[in-house]
């Protein structure tokens, strides 16, 4: 349902001379209801593809399709209403909207205040505690994790995209944050990808794909690739040396 | 039967007054409660209640409101129409809030100029708030007309707050006013409390200024003044706060400004403590809409535009 052909990326530095190339050559096909974790070290180049894909960079070569169409010159709002959704790394703030505000927009106004409050339950929230909260400075990180996620479930995209959901999440939220994904993964309701370094998260994928300066390391199946990242220590240093939650 | 004739009055007028009532008042058929309605200079229609008493000036030149003691959970509608191009109003009312009282006043301004000549309203608004006395006020202005006419509305307010007492004032301006200078004074008592909300949106070659001036003369008295404001297009506005700290007390103001296209935006704060136990705080940050703002709306399938309102719309809100 998504193909990515011979992505590449790269930007130039300040003084507007140097090219960096971050994304080199990137190949990939997400299947439909398939649910997929990119894991790779820090600076990989794993946030770089989301974003890509969401439209909001533009690669410098290469096409992406979705559902057969070309979307390579689409920008985000189209890319958005053909079925795509990004929970961001690092969440936005706004100041005045609120998280009703934003869970109305993200269901494409399609859904009520009830439903929009079960979506805050799911992901750990009490609704009538935030559901009129403004996304604000006044929130945590942990919160606005959790309100990012529970705006893709409002969508309930065709390919939805998280970024490293379990990042600023305490343990206690994190155990319940690994039975919302089990239930999205069970639904198979649209194609899942998350970016993680999460052994728990990885444990439930479907594939496995490993990003490493810009390139595909490796991808397979879980049961080829994990027991990989386990033991491999030296090819996979990252993954071990971020330790487990 | 004279409370028929009144309806009559205010209904027969023409759909311009209907409408400019409804949107700077909340206004449709007849008010509840005291109200005193204005257009073009003259009092076309008013009301009083056991316990508001709405009387003209001496001179002629606006009302007098007087809040019996302990009165509460009423409200004083007093909105101004100008609706005769090249007509230039000024109105001085004042307020006289007793003891203990606990009400809503809700002013405001509506200039509708299809004509050529400017049109202009001052209004001159002093609060002279008794002792626990509680008092909301809100005041909005909006102009329209198809004509080249300039609409300028320059509000003065004062406010003398008696001991213990609240002051909470919101002020509303979305557009269509061509030239704004409002010059907002108090003065607090011991204990008294001033709060403004301040919400506004420039556009074309709009120029809108905002003076405040409190002086917390009184122990433990407070100010809180918040303006959020959206500059558009050519427009130009300017915020000048000065917040004297006399005594042990606490003021601070905050003015928050998106900038968009190639408007102005300037913030000048000025707080001085003439007293050791005063905390002052001033914050002010101007700004365009952060791109990661609109960036996540779009995610969410808005377009560039509709993202940009969308943000816009939650900021005033
Ligand atoms: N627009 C950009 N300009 C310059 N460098 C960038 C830009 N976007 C990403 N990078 C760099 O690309 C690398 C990959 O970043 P990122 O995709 O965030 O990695 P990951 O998500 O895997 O940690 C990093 O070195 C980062 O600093
Ligand atoms: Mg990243």
């Amino acid at each position: 349902m998504l193909e990515l052909k011979h992505i590449s990326f790269s930007v130039t530095d300040e003084a507007g001379n140097q090219e960096k190339e971050i994304l080199k050559d990137i190949n990939l096909t997400i299947n439909k209801d398939s649910f997929v974790v990119i894991t790779g070290p820090n600076g990989g180049g794993k946030s770089t593809l989301a974003k890509i894909i969401m439209g909001i960079e533009k690669p410098s070569q290469g096409a992406i399709l979705f559902q057969g169409q070309d979307i390579t010159h689409l920008d985000i709002h189209e890319r958005a209403n053909l079925g795509m959704g990004f929970a961001f790394q690092q969440p936005v703030r706004f100041k005045g909207l609120t998280v009703k505000d934003l869970l109305h927009l993200a269901s494409h106004k399609q859904k009520n205040d009830q439903e929009l409050a079960q979506y805050l339950n799911e992901v750990g929230l009490n609704a009538s505690n935030y559901i009129n909260r403004e996304i604000n400075a006044s929130l945590s990180g942990g919160e606005l994790k959790r309100i990012e996620i529970a705006m893709l479930m409002a969508g309930g995209a065709e390919l939805s995209l998280f970024d490293e959901p379990e990042a600023g999440i305490d343990l206690w939220s994190f155990h319940n944050l690994i039975k919302v994904f089990e239930k999205i993964r069970d639904m198979k309701r649209g194609s899942v990808v998350i970016i993680s370094h999460q052994e728990r998260i990885l444990n439930i994928a479907d594939e496995i794909v490993v990003i490493s300066n810009g390139e595909i390391l490796t991808k397979g199946t879980r049961d080829e690739i994990l027991p990989r990242l386990l033991s491999e220590s030296d090819t996979y240093q990252f993954y071990k040396a971020r330790g487990q939650q | 039967m004279k409370h028929a004739e009144k309806t009559e009055h205010i209904s027969g007028n023409s759909s311009v007054l209907q409408k400019l009532l409804k949107v700077v008042s909340g206004i449709t058929g007849t008010p509840k409660g005291a109200y005193n309605i204005r257009q073009d200079g003259k009092s076309i229609d008013r009301q009083s209640t056991d316990n508001i008493e709405i009387r003209s000036k001496e001179n002629g030149q606006g009302i007098e409101v007087y809040v019996k003691p302990g009165t509460k959970g009423e409200s004083v509608h007093i909105p101004v129409v100008v609706d005769e191009s090249g007509f230039s109003d000024v109105v001085y009312n004042d307020f006289f809030i007793g003891d203990n009282a606990d009400i809503d006043i809700v002013a405001g301004c509506g200039i509708h100029n299809d004509g050529i000549h400017l049109s202009q309203h001052d209004g001159v608004h002093t609060f002279h708030v008794g002792k626990h006395a509680k008092v909301r006020y809100t005041e909005k202005h909006y102009g329209e007309g198809s004509g080249s006419g300039k609409k300028v509305l320059n509000p003065i307010t004062v406010v003398h707050l008696d001991e213990d007492s609240y002051l909470e004032m919101e002020t509303v301006q979305i557009e269509g006013v061509d030239t704004t200078k409002r010059v907002t004074k108090g003065d607090l008592k011991d204990r008294a409390q001033l709060v403004i909300k301040e919400k506004l949106m420039t556009s074309g070659n709009q120029n809108a200024s905002t003076e405040f001036e409190v002086n917390l003369n009184g122990v433990d008295c407070s100010a809180n003044v918040m303006s959020r404001s959206v500059a558009k297009g050519n427009s130009f506005q300017g915020f000048f706060s000065k917040i004297n700290g006399n005594n042990a007390c606490a003021g601070h103001s905050e003015c928050d400004a998106i900038i968009m296209d190639d408007a102005c935006v300037t913030a000048v704060p000025e707080i001085t403590a003439n007293h050791v136990a005063a905390s002052l705080i001033h914050e002010a940050a101007i700004g365009k809409i952060a791109g990661e703002q609109i960036t996540k709306l779009m995610t969410l399938g808005l377009s560039q535009e509709e993202a940009e309102q969308e943000i816009i719309r939650g900021f005033l809100k």
